[in-house]
């Protein structure tokens, strides 16, 4: 199909980001982080045709559902969430080495969406559990807020690589030097870790919502304990606590970034794991 | 004693309103659902002591493992949730009501000195040509200001989205309408499932949960006419579940031929229905034509699965197996022919492909005409009088999110000192109680631009 040959460009184009941003922090050179936006822009770009392309076709086979139904679709769709809140972070504070720790996700995302099986990769009619207008608005309002929760493990990331690297060379007035240099001040990546769960985490719960109200919609019970809904509950609670943690002393810092990465490590559990290890209602149809 | 017993319950409700007590709670919150997601829920017991033995059974089941999410500890851990909640609001709320309801007016030097956004300057005009001016731009450039005067000086309060103090205060008490209509729900609602075959009706559906499902009266009856299953072309993958319902309440067919599909329920005096699940209902009954190879006479059956028939040479046979689709070939059954005293023939037989059988060679060709399975639709049954509840909670959680997260209060104080010789000196400060990063550029530009216009 024409829109898999997108996807594939797609995966080149935010490699390449991902190479130049990582350069930019070695290089310093700002031509290189800008060449680095503009590859991210163009993936970006590439992975919305591809996206919609992959909708055309799904219409010519006379379905016509939004790519959003199986595994495969589920990952690019991740990725272009992350590219949606990165480049808005972009815009918001140009801090182009932030780039070097969030394509990584989108990157691997793809890549591991590539590396499918063609069966997995096929445009199928859609079951009737899924036959609902509520899929499109679950699956888009959960991924923007997983998008959310990567970009804000990516800036905790580099907060804690940096205080570690500060507290090592002595005090905090010190500014780290090297290739730390390139790194957004704590402050910043402190206010864009708390940014990105702040889109995030209404996401998140709207996508929750809509999954429970599609869930009443469709068996009649809005809320099962059903090992999938429990753990975007789970997630749910660490990114509640995460918020709540910013008005406590002694919890700043250090201690929220560790909660915003564990955050993300259940978010790709709530993801994956659960439909890999657990059993429950969310399988992705031929994944 | 008094003061003893005073200062534990003083103790006590600051635990009850404490931050540390939401972070240590929402973090057992998350902790704890854990279990529940790897220890699969509402098993039987046999189950359970097949995987996990029998001392690991009984911690788990004194635990409530099986059942955690409605285990004491856990709406316990949910209870004290929400008594934070509550503690919290009743705390905090009447300060934030006084700061939105009665905003100081007249600020002394120890409030400007709080403000982060402070600004002082002398004006060589009066206060009272002043006044209008600042009281002007006040009104186009940032929100119409209250004047107040006290010894002699004018004070000038102007605020936006006042309100958005209360977002959070919101977002709170949605959790709570959110627990009260799960309770609702819980207390005056069931959920139950009801399996009717086709072409019959029933008013009694089996409530889920306990030990044993108990029956509970609809009041009215439920028919079902008919079940199908539609299948997308050429493959196995189900397009579309469909029951043919009719709702007849005292004699009369108040709903009749509805279509129930999956995402489409049919609803009836609050009761829901749900197309949830099927299957075949009894033995399924066959039209057979067996067609002697020899002379080319035709002989039709109609035979249940299991019932036997005679061939013309009067060997026995009968259908013992049935397939509605086998190995995607479609409808099949699988013939035993019985010879008396020799081991039994075995053959399967292909609807769709009639010509199939005359490949094996036998004195008798048969081929499957026609075939009647009977179905029953499995439908989820739900009264929840509490849902709607839920779904204010709901959108007032969005609701109330969006304005915390994203809303903020804004403030602008301005205070004109008469000094000596006509002059004036004039205190600016502002606040804003979220996002005070931006806000602190929008204060910069807010007194440059006034210091224009009062120069002007």
């Amino acid at each position: 199909m024409f829109s898999d040959q997108i996807f594939n460009y797609t995966t080149l184009a935010y490699f390449i980001a991902m190479v130049l941003f990582i350069s930019f922090i070695a290089t310093k050179s700002k031509n290189v982080g800008l060449g680095g936006n503009i590859a991210a822009w163009i993936g970006f770009g590439l992975n919305t045709l591809a996206i919609g392309w992959r909708w055309y076709e799904s219409k010519s086979l006379g379905y016509g559902h939004a790519p959003l139904s199986n595994l495969y679709e589920s990952v690019v769709f991740f990725a272009w969430s992350i590219l949606l809140i990165y480049l808005l972070m972009d815009i918001k504070y140009k801090q182009r080495a932030l780039g070097a720790f969030v394509m990584p996700f989108a990157v691997l995302g793809m890549a591991w969406a590539q590396m499918m099986p063609d069966h997995s990769k096929s445009i199928q009619p859609l079951v009737p559990a899924l036959q609902s207008n509520w899929l499109t608005y679950h699956v888009i309002t959960c991924f923007i807020g997983y998008a959310g929760f990567a970009i804000a493990c990516g800036a905790s990331i580099m907060y804690l690589i940096k205080v570690g690297k500060e507290e090592k060379s002595g005090g905090a007035n010190t500014p780290a030097g090297g290739i730390m240099s390139m790194f957004p001040s704590t402050r910043i990546l402190d206010d864009i870790n708390y940014k990105a769960i702040m889109i995030g985490w209404p996401m998140l719960t709207l996508g929750i919502v809509t999954g429970a109200a599609w869930a009443n919609y469709a068996w009649g019970t809005y809320w099962s304990w059903d090992p999938k809904e429990t753990w975007s509950l789970i997630v749910w609670f660490i990114y509640a606590a995460f918020l709540h943690a910013r008005f406590t002393r002694g919890w700043v810092g250090r201690k929220a970034a560790w909660l915003s990465i564990i955050g993300f490590g259940a978010t790709l559990f709530c993801y994956l794991g659960v439909n890999l290890v657990l059993s429950g209602l969310h399988s992705y149809g031929g994944g | 004693m008094t003061t003893n017993k005073r200062s534990f319950l003083d103790a006590l409700w600051d635990f009850c309103c404490s931050l540390k007590l939401t972070l240590f709670t929402l973090i057992m919150l998350a902790a704890t659902s854990v279990i529940g997601t790897v220890i699969q829920q509402g098993r039987s017991p046999e189950e359970y002591l097949r995987v996990y033995g029998e001392n690991t059974y009984r911690i788990f089941e004194k635990l409530g493992f099986f059942d955690m999410y409605h285990s004491w500890w856990f709406l316990g851990l949910l209870a004290l949730f929400a008594v934070n909640l509550i503690a919290c609001s009743i705390k905090r709320l009447p300060r934030v009501w006084k700061t939105v309801r009665n905003p100081v007016l007249a600020p002394d030097d120890g409030l400007y000195r709080t403000l982060s956004n402070m600004e002082e300057m002398v004006s060589k005009q009066s206060p009272e040509s002043l006044r209008g001016k600042i009281a002007e731009y006040l009104k186009t450039n940032f929100a119409p200001a209250r004047v107040t005067e006290a010894d002699g000086k004018v004070h000038f309060y102007a605020e936006k989205m006042a309100w958005a103090r209360f977002g959070v205060y919101v977002t709170h008490a949605s959790i709570l309408i959110v627990f009260i209509g799960a309770i609702i729900g819980n207390v005056f609602g069931y959920k139950a499932y009801v399996n009717i075959v086709e072409g019959t009706e029933t008013s009694r559906v089996w409530k889920r949960g306990g030990s044993q499902p108990t029956p509970i009266d609809l009041g009215f009856t439920v028919r079902c006419d008919k079940f199908s299953v539609t299948y997308y072309e050429g493959t196995m993958r189900p397009k579309l579940y469909k029951s043919l319902i009719t709702v007849i309440d005292n004699g009369v067919e108040v709903k009749k031929d509805r279509e129930v599909i999956v995402n489409d329920p049919l609803k009836y005096k609050g009761i829901v229905f749900y197309q949830s699940s099927y299957g075949p209902a009894g033995d399924p009954s066959f039209v057979l034509s067996v067609t002697e190879r020899a002379t080319g006479q035709n002989q039709t059956y109609n035979l249940r699965q299991g019932q036997p028939g005679r061939l013309a040479n009067g060997l026995p046979f009968r259908v013992a197996n049935f397939a509605e689709n086998f190995q995607n070939f479609g409808p099949a059954v699988r013939i035993e022919v019985m010879p008396p005293g020799e081991p039994v023939r075995a053959f399967t037989v292909l609807k769709n492909f009639p010509q199939f059988d005359a490949q094996r060679g036998d004195d008798f060709i048969f081929s499957l005409d026609d075939f009647q399975q009977l179905q029953y639709t499995g439908l989820q049954v739900a009264k929840d009088p509490g849902v709607w509840v839920v779904w204010i909670g709901c959108i007032l959680m969005m609701v109330g999110s969006i304005i915390a997260f994203f809303m903020s209060h804004r403030r602008v104080w301005i205070t004109l000192v008469p000094l000596d010789g006509g002059k004036t000196g004039i205190k600016l400060g502002a606040a804003a109680h979220r996002n005070q990063a931006a806000f602190e550029m929008y204060f910069d530009d807010f007194k440059k631009n006034l210091k224009q216009e009062l120069n002007s």
